[in-house]
């Protein structure tokens, strides 16, 4: 009887029971989508943020100093230590390597530089454009394009083991060279495929590949520094603490925390007699952002949730309160409290789980829609958001229903039958 | 048989239908309200909480945007003024930059010279203001700022070159020598690590040389740090005025993203909100039907029902409006408080949008069962059916 009652219901008030299914799929809809975009924000903004530079820097352990100026370095090319490039694969091995966006090693060699007329000295630097690193299975495409994605061609990137040149535009104007020409650095001749522009140091020197520019150097293998992309929690005190001061489970949970300076002391001992550092300007700042715009969806979420929670419970009042000649009908033929009440409940359970199904997946779509369209990337919907985002859906229904079926049971039979009420 | 008299009555009757007495009118609005004070307050309830929903939203999406250039601005320079072929800025550049920014920004001098160390070894040397490095270059980690003359500021790296015991050093350049007093040391995790930093008129007096390069912190849009680039190449003419790229861009991504993300946002909230408001004023319409049919069978036009439930929808969409823009900008004061520990301008502007979706909504919702309620005989409806 109970179940027929139910049944019966979905099936003679179609249009009712649409509309209020309807307003909880909206409702579940505008939940679920919310709820994925906050807890994808972070990943995303980080990689926008990725855009301002490298917020990681490995050096030789044992460096002398750096002599740079305006964002060239005259330091003589034999001097102070190098990396030894076959070791930065390693970088693909640490604990946090799916984190590492990209990473650019880079030579800097000071040489002569001709094009139909005297030699002037420049900055020759080496570095990867584009390069496969390949650490067991992993794999990764990384160099400049990713990790300077400000740097601006005019003409064509040269690919990683050729012998073509870029030419930053402050040093093509002074030579009067363009893309096509052919250029003398160190004695060789070499192919300008572009022209580079950073608005930086880099305006003012010659960027080749990287094996190009250790056989200028004739050291193999050899590099200055490696500029290191990592997608990083913001940091907080716990992330300051010396590791080495720390004890075995707290060391653990700072190692596997993605703080910039825990994936630091990972590079570290992932290169061997390299020192690896955040970058300050860069890793930061970045923390300040990211909290921000993260608290700021968060509590928009949290908006999204009172309002369309709101939304149900308007509508499960609104369906309930119409169907009071119904309840006096039921308790004129003498049902109880309980009994009406629990039927309502049911109906609303069911809505709930109807409403609530189709929600996710269109809610699921329209997040889909939102990182497709603004972010360029997925937005991928937790399977585990599922049972929770139902649960939800019924206690908000259940919630909104409560005062209606209250006062609907509570309903005199006789005034709610002469229809005055 | 038409009387003059019973010509009277009709007309009255006829104006009384279309054209109300105005205290009566005002009566049936608001004994409507207070005899179902219940439905009546859910339906103002659903009205003040979208109302302050979508205020609170608009409010946050006019002001993200300097709240996040503000914390942009902790990245530091986004424009470089420099000598033309590294040479030095004229005499007057640094007090004409802070002429052209007027309060729009900050600026900070920089000069540098390679010296070399008491054993011969060379280190960049850098002079500069503190004071202004200290608003401009927030990541600086520095243990203690130089505060007297000959202090200088040693990177972490430089320090055990120069300074191992933390004792005072000499550093000369092109013969003329200074003797200096470590005063705390200087991290960034950059070139800025392997120099060493001195207060600009000491640099000046041991070196000779002056400052090539000024950094520049513009705040604005990217329009108005165009415009800004502009009049500072206006200003100083000998010298190259640049943008950061990286940060000049990066910042344009994300607080694009970020816009886009929070009207996304917004447009789904208010939408919600606009609903619940249509869904509850529907339910207390359809339920004054019996209201509706008796006023009908008394007699009352089209036109004055009409008139009637439009009214009263506008002035609860009014009052809704009002009471949930004055929580709107509450609750868009206390997020702004809470994650930007800044307030949030109120920006009434949002006052009239607001207000007129709020009346719009409410008249739809008024007028959509109404026009289905028209075409049913008011005797079908007080019999219950």
């Amino acid at each position: 009887m109970f179940v027929r009652l139910v049944y019966e219901s979905f099936r003679r008030q179609k249009r009712r029971k649409l509309l209020a299914g309807a307003a909880i799929a909206l409702g579940v809809t505008v939940a679920t989508a919310m709820i994925a975009v906050a807890t994808d924000i972070g990943d995303k903004i980080n990689r926008e943020l990725r855009t301002i530079g490298a917020n990681l820097v490995v050096t030789p352990q044992e460096d002398s100093l750096d002599l740079d100026i305006g964002g060239v370095n005259v330091k003589p090319p034999t001097d102070g230590a190098f990396l030894n490039e076959s070791d930065l694969s390693n970088i693909l091995g640490i604990f946090w390597h799916n984190n590492i966006t990209g990473f650019a090693p880079m030579l800097p060699v000071p040489v002569k530089l001709s094009h139909n007329a005297h030699p002037i000295n420049a900055i020759l630097l080496g570095t990867y454009f584009s390069h496969p690193v390949t650490y067991g299975t992993d794999k990764l495409t990384t160099g400049v394009r990713t990790t300077h994605p400000w740097w601006k061609v005019s003409g064509a990137w040269p690919s990683d083991n050729s012998s073509d040149v870029l030419l930053g535009d402050r040093l093509a104007r002074e030579i009067g060279a363009t893309t096509g020409d052919e250029i003398t650095v160190a004695g060789r001749p070499l192919h300008v495929s572009g022209i580079l522009s950073t608005g930086s140091g880099e305006d003012g020197e010659i960027v080749a590949p990287l094996a190009l520019a250790q056989q200028v150097i004739g050291r193999p293998g050899a590099v200055r520094r490696v500029y290191v992309s990592a997608l990083t929690k913001p940091e907080d005190a716990f992330a300051r603490r010396d590791p080495k001061s720390m004890s075995g489970a707290i060391y653990d949970r700072w190692y596997c925390s993605p703080y910039p300076q825990s994936i630091a002391y990972q590079l570290q001992e992932a290169i061997p007699h390299s020192h690896a550092e955040q970058i300050r300007q860069v890793s930061q700042n970045e923390g300040a952002v990211l909290t921000r715009i993260e608290g700021l969806i968060f509590l928009i979420t949290l908006a999204a949730l009172f309002a369309s929670g709101l939304a149900v419970s308007a509508a499960m009042a609104t369906a309930i309160f119409e169907r009071r000649t119904e309840v006096g009908l039921m308790k004129a033929l003498g049902a109880g409290k309980l009994a009406i009440a629990s039927i309502f409940f049911a109906e609303a359970a069911l809505l709930a789980l109807l409403g609530g199904i189709i929600g996710f997946v269109t809610g699921s779509l329209l997040a889909h829609r939102i990182g497709e369209s603004i972010f360029n990337s997925q937005i991928s919907i937790q399977p585990v958001l599922l049972p929770v985002i139902l649960a939800i859906a019924v206690i908000v229904t259940f919630a909104g229903s409560a005062a209606a079926i209250r006062r609907a049971v509570q309903f005199d039979p006789v005034f709610a039958l002469r229809g005055e009420l | 048989m038409s009387t003059p008299n019973s010509q009277i009555a009709r007309d009255l009757a006829a104006s009384r239908a279309t054209r109300p007495h105005p205290s009566m009118f005002l009566r049936m609005l608001l004994r409507a309200a207070v005899l179902r004070r219940g439905r009546a307050a859910s339906a103002l309830f659903a009205m003040v909480v979208a109302a302050a929903v979508t205020t609170a939203m608009l409010n946050l999406y006019v002001d993200v945007q300097s709240k996040l250039q503000r914390e942009f601005r902790n990245y530091g320079a986004n424009i470089i003024v420099v000598g033309k072929d590294g040479s030095s800025l004229p005499a007057g550049t640094l007090s004409r930059v802070d002429a052209t920014l007027a309060r729009r920004g900050i600026a900070a001098p920089f000069a540098m010279v390679v010296a070399r160390t008491s054993d011969g070894q060379p280190i960049v040397v850098a002079g500069t203001d503190f004071r202004r490095v200290r608003q401009l270059d927030h990541w600086w980690s520095v243990t203690t700022w130089p505060s007297s003359a000959l202090q200088a500021l040693v990177g972490t790296r430089a320090l055990p070159v120069v300074s191992p015991k933390n004792q005072a050093f000499d550093l000369s350049f092109q013969g003329r020598t200074i003797h200096l007093a470590p005063a705390g040391t200087l991290q960034t995790g950059a070139a800025e690590d392997s120099r060493i930093y001195l207060s600009l008129a000491d640099f000046v007096n041991w070196t000779g040389v002056q400052p090539s390069t000024i950094e520049v912190a513009a705040t604005g849009s990217s329009a108005e740090i165009l415009a800004i680039m502009k009049e500072l190449a206006r200003a100083v003419p000998s010298a190259e005025v640049r943008p950061v790229r990286q940060i000049v861009e990066g910042e344009a991504r994300v607080l694009g993203k970020t816009r886009s993300t929070l009207l996304a946002a917004a447009a789904l909230i208010i939408l919600t909100a606009a609903l619940c408001v249509l869904s509850t004023l529907v339910g207390w319409v359809f339920d004054r039907r019996r209201d509706f049919a008796i006023m009908k069978a008394l007699g009352a036009s089209e036109r004055l029902l009409n008139g009637f439930f439009a009214a009263e929808a506008a002035a609860l969409g009014a009052i809704g409006a009002l009471i949930g823009f004055v929580l709107g900008i509450g609750i868009a004061l206390w997020i702004g408080r809470v994650n930007f520990h800044a307030s949030v301008v109120p920006r009434f502007s949002v006052l009239p949008i607001v207000l007129l979706g709020s009346m719009a909504i409410t008249l739809i919702s008024a007028i959509l069962p109404i026009s289905l309620l028209r075409r049913v005989q008011p005797a079908v409806i007080l019999r219950g059916e």
